[in-house]
């Protein structure tokens, strides 16, 4: 959900006016809403500006973006960024399996709540 | 290397034995462009965030509209990195940390682009955005708010990092 609404917040400004570049981890989400200028790096949810504690490495990828900003000439324009992520791609496995949950039990109850309650509010017509 | 995780069809599939009804992503043909008006060393830039990041001192955010989905919120940009953190569960916890805000909020990179000179500066605050399972409610109110603060910034650029 962060990707798409980082997304549509893209695209919101640049039309009106101001360029825009995301970085991004989740490349389907962010491309298939499509956005004018997009940084992807191949890494897990979290980590879309570089490895944690690899200063060198997140200061390398803001430079794509800003490379982007200024050669870009068409929208949808994507830059993959030449980093693999250190501790190997086990986690692309892995992620939103039954086998390993996304949110653990505490975390789901209260999204599920939050979606609850948005329910309610639409169906009495405030939303 | 091999492919990026296609997160679309992997969610439907976990999300599947709990819903019927699939989640339908937002999905544009065309997307806007605006080319730079003048180069970054001269731009104002602002950063915009899906990260709940949040300042230990509270003091330093103002104009907080969390509603049940949804709504914008602001921090001061001179807040130090190690002065920031953020409770969002939304992550691979399995893989990686949000231990390092430069990870998902490059705002010390940002500042040493400043003082390298290779953006012209930033805006005096940065702005968040909760994530709503309703797009239209961040279309319709979230996304003229963001604007509008950044307008009132004078932002010329923006960096934008989801989580």
């Amino acid at each position: 959900m962060c990707h798409q609404t980082v997304s549509l917040v893209a695209r919101y400004l640049e039309a009106n006016g101001i360029p825009t570049v995301v970085f991004g981890a989740a490349r389907d989400i962010v491309e298939h809403v499509g956005v004018p200028r997009f940084v992807h790096s191949d890494f897990p949810l979290g980590s879309p500006c570089g490895e944690p504690h690899n200063a060198a490495q997140q200061r390398e990828i803001l430079e794509i973006g800003f490379k982007l900003l200024e050669r870009a000439f068409v929208p949808r324009t994507t830059v993959q960024t030449p980093f693999k992520w250190s501790g190997g791609d086990a986690w692309k496995d892995l992620i939103f399996t039954q086998a390993q949950p996304f949110l653990d039990a505490e975390d789901e109850k209260a999204w599920l709540e939050r979606k609850e309650h948005y329910r309610k509010l639409k169906a009495e017509g405030k939303r | 290397m091999s492919s990026p995780v296609r997160y679309i069809d992997r969610i439907r599939e976990y999300y599947l034995p709990l819903y019927n009804n699939p989640y339908k992503w937002a999905h544009y043909e065309d997307a806007p462009f605006t080319p730079l008006k003048k180069p970054l060393a001269e731009s104002r830039v602002v950063l915009i965030s899906t990260s709940e990041i949040t300042a230990r001192d509270t003091a330093r955010e103002e104009g907080d509209d969390r509603q049940s989905g949804g709504g914008v919120y602001t921090i001061a940009a001179d807040v130090p990195a190690d002065q920031l953190y953020t409770p969002t569960p939304s992550f691979d916890k399995h893989a990686t940390t949000m231990e390092d805000v430069g990870a998902f909020y490059p705002t010390s990179a940002l500042h040493e682009a400043v003082e390298s000179g290779r953006i012209g500066s930033l805006t005096k605050r940065f702005h968040g955005v909760y994530n709503a399972y309703s797009q239209r409610h961040t279309r319709e109110r979230d996304l003229p708010e963001v604007l509008k603060r950044c307008r009132e910034d004078g932002a010329e650029v923006a960096v934008l990092t989801p989580v």
